[in-house]
């Protein structure tokens, strides 16, 4: 393995010791000491990346005009429009619009503000910032009102977290590998750096009595979504949101103001917050009672449901993100847990047979997105690619066999969109056919 | 001197001691009366006034079934498995592991919820457009249409909370660890 880069290459390389089947390098392979990264990229890739002579150089057009105007603010560039989120209700019928995540697009660990999956249940609303209050009351010494001007003179705090919908990753109850991307099977769930006032201050300052051991957290939009919140996750991390990667709140993220619980169930995360009740018990509103519930096989329900629990999955390749011929990639993929940091991620391209672990890109941080590498050469033939993650809670990802028996699976299979159960973390499977095509399955 | 430093170090670095601003703005009960729309599970907090089955059906009629359906049993409506508006009355029976199955009657382990989230969400046009006593009434309507109570039953803030709910028991909290004692 060890060569100095003054060493001269040697024909037909294939020497990149193999640290798991099916073509699995060392995360450190491409990033180790000596080797000239870019010699071994092109031999492993050998003649068909560098046996065609590239064209002779001429000047693009943009290079000779103008360019357009710089706008106030930014767009993604025209060429860039399939990055994009899809949408569950184009034409805004009386039902929930939901937006989901194109992760096979994006790299990094932050997902960019107009691409942070987005429920709204009754529409996003127009909220005029100087006139939206926050009400605290209930089981409290003195019930207060506070301005949005108000928050923005407390102390701040800043950090990044994921939000993720009890319902994202659904369509893995199917008994069958549903034929959709990773935006349809995993698009409910983004993160950014989100800053904002700590509860924990402004409950202080209310004052909470004894007696309170819950609170219910209300939306200000038309559906005054309410859910409850034990208050112990109202004293630990728990923010009054007012910026998402350093700009106000988009509107469908909750602008002027949301509530952010790290790590917790997406629909806790109350949106346009207006109102914090102390009381002693859960309301169990609509949204406890059945929506964010977990028929089990037996005929009980689990309920609350707080944490997102560890998961991950690889983004590319994944279907859609297909591999064009042999060669060496790089594996990319994002993994998160509602408990804590990652601490590992293996991965698989023979179906979980044999494992290898991945990098993962620093600074890690608790309950939000790590971003995981790892290269593979890629023989032409079949693969099945699988990720699993590790948290500091000692907790990680179960196989698909685990998972389905404890929690069940789906009689037949259900439409990709529908939420028939929720708080799926089971392994994902990509399996990678000999033309380089990439489709969900299980292993 | 330097002991000095340390300890007021110290306690400044106190969470517990720390300055906050304190811009609060204090308010009365009557003045956040508006806003105090939240019913407790046990129907703490419900208004004065009732309603019938019989008052709803109506007002159900005219501004409920054009989402729900005839009686709340659903429309013809196709979603394609989209998330939509739910159908609240149904014989169905609950079948484990499968969400779609669940209903306000086979599912919901207390009533008064249900006149909580008729009252601040619905219409879904039209939220808080309803009197509590039309509430009631719509309250009333759907609880019989499930066959959970007497359709002659007046719904109070005194006759709901005694409604029985026959899921009651049927929920395991996932995180008991997490679970305020």
């Amino acid at each position: 393995m060890k060569r100095r880069a003054d060493q001269p290459e040697q024909p037909n390389r294939q020497d990149i010791e193999e640290v798991a089947g099916n073509g699995l390098l060392h995360r450190r392979a491409l990033l180790g000491k000596g080797m000239a990264a870019g010699t071994l990229l092109g031999s492993t890739l050998g003649p068909l990346a560098t046996g065609a002579a590239a064209e002779p150089l001429t000047e693009p057009q943009w290079g000779l005009e103008i360019g357009e105007d710089t706008p106030p603010y930014q767009s993604p560039s025209k060429f860039s429009q399939k990055v994009a989120r899809t949408l569950s209700n184009p034409k805004f019928e009386p039902r929930s619009s939901i937006a989901r995540t194109p992760h096979h697009l994006l790299e990094g660990s932050l997902t960019p503000n107009g691409l942070h999956f987005t429920i709204n249940h009754t529409g996003i609303p127009q909220i005029d910032p100087g006139r939206h209050k926050l009400l605290i009351h209930g089981l409290v010494k003195r019930p207060l009102v506070f301005t949005l001007d108000a928050l923005l003179r407390y102390p701040l705090h800043s950090r990044p977290a994921f939000v993720e919908c009890g319902g994202n990753s659904a369509p893995l109850f199917s008994p069958k590998p549903i034929q959709s991307d990773l935006q349809a099977l995993h698009g409910l769930s983004s993160c950014a750096e989100w800053t904002g006032v700590k509860l924990s201050i402004l409950l202080d300052e209310c004052g909470v009595d004894s007696s309170a051991k819950w609170f219910v957290a209300e939306g200000g939009d038309a559906p005054h979504l309410m859910r409850s919140v034990p208050i112990s996750k109202g004293m630990d991390d728990a923010m009054i949101a007012l910026y998402q990667n350093g700009e106000p709140l988009m509107p469908g993220n909750g602008f002027p103001m949301r509530l952010l619980l790290p790590g917790w169930e997406g629909n806790l995360n109350i949106k346009f917050l207006r109102r914090i009740k102390l009381v002693t018990d859960p309301a169990m509103t609509f949204w406890e009672s059945q929506v964010y519930t977990e028929p089990m096989p037996k005929g009980k329900s689990y309920n609350f449901t707080f944490i997102n629990e560890v998961k991950s999955f690889i983004t590319r390749p994944s279907p859609g993100v297909d591999l064009k011929q042999p060669g060496l990639y790089e594996l990319s993929g994002i993994a998160y847990s509602g408990k804590g940091k990652i601490t590992k991620v293996m991965v698989s391209a023979d179906g979980g047979k044999s494992w290898a672990e991945a990098a993962l890109q620093g600074p890690i941080q608790s309950k939000a997105f790590t971003r995981f590498r790892l290269p593979w050469r890629w023989n032409g033939g079949p693969a099945i690619l699988q990720s699993r993650a590790w948290d500091d809670q000692g907790a990680y990802q179960p196989t698909r066999a685990a998972f389905v028996a404890e929690r069940g699976q789906l009689d037949r299979e259900p439409p990709v969109t529908a939420f028939r159960n929720h708080h799926c973390n089971v392994i994902t499977s990509w399996a990678v056919s000999s033309s380089g095509k990439v489709s969900h399955t299980y292993a | 001197m330097r002991k000095v430093l340390a300890l007021l170090a110290f306690v400044m670095a106190s969470p517990a001691l720390a300055e906050t601003p304190h811009l609060g703005q204090p308010v009365s009960a009557a003045d956040m009366k508006a806003w105090d729309i939240d019913i407790s599970r046990d129907g703490k907090w419900l208004p004065p006034g009732d309603g019938t089955a019989a008052q709803g059906a109506p007002i159900f009629a005219a501004k409920c079934a054009v989402c729900h359906g005839d009686g709340g049993r659903g429309t013809q409506a196709s979603h394609k498995g989209q998330p939509a508006p739910p159908v609240l009355v149904s014989d169905v029976k609950f079948k484990p592991i499968d969400g779609s199955t669940t209903t306000i009657g086979n599912f919901w382990p207390y009533a008064p919820p249900l006149f909580g989230y008729i009252r601040a969400a619905m219409p879904w046009n039209e939220p808080r457009s309803l009197s509590d006593h039309e509430v009631y009434a719509l309250t009333a309507y759907i609880l019989a249409e499930s066959k959970l109570i007497d359709p002659k039953l007046v719904l109070n803030a005194k006759t709901l909370p005694k409604v029985m709910m026959p899921n009651r028991n049927g929920f395991l909290a996932r995180f008991p660890e997490l679970m305020p004692k």
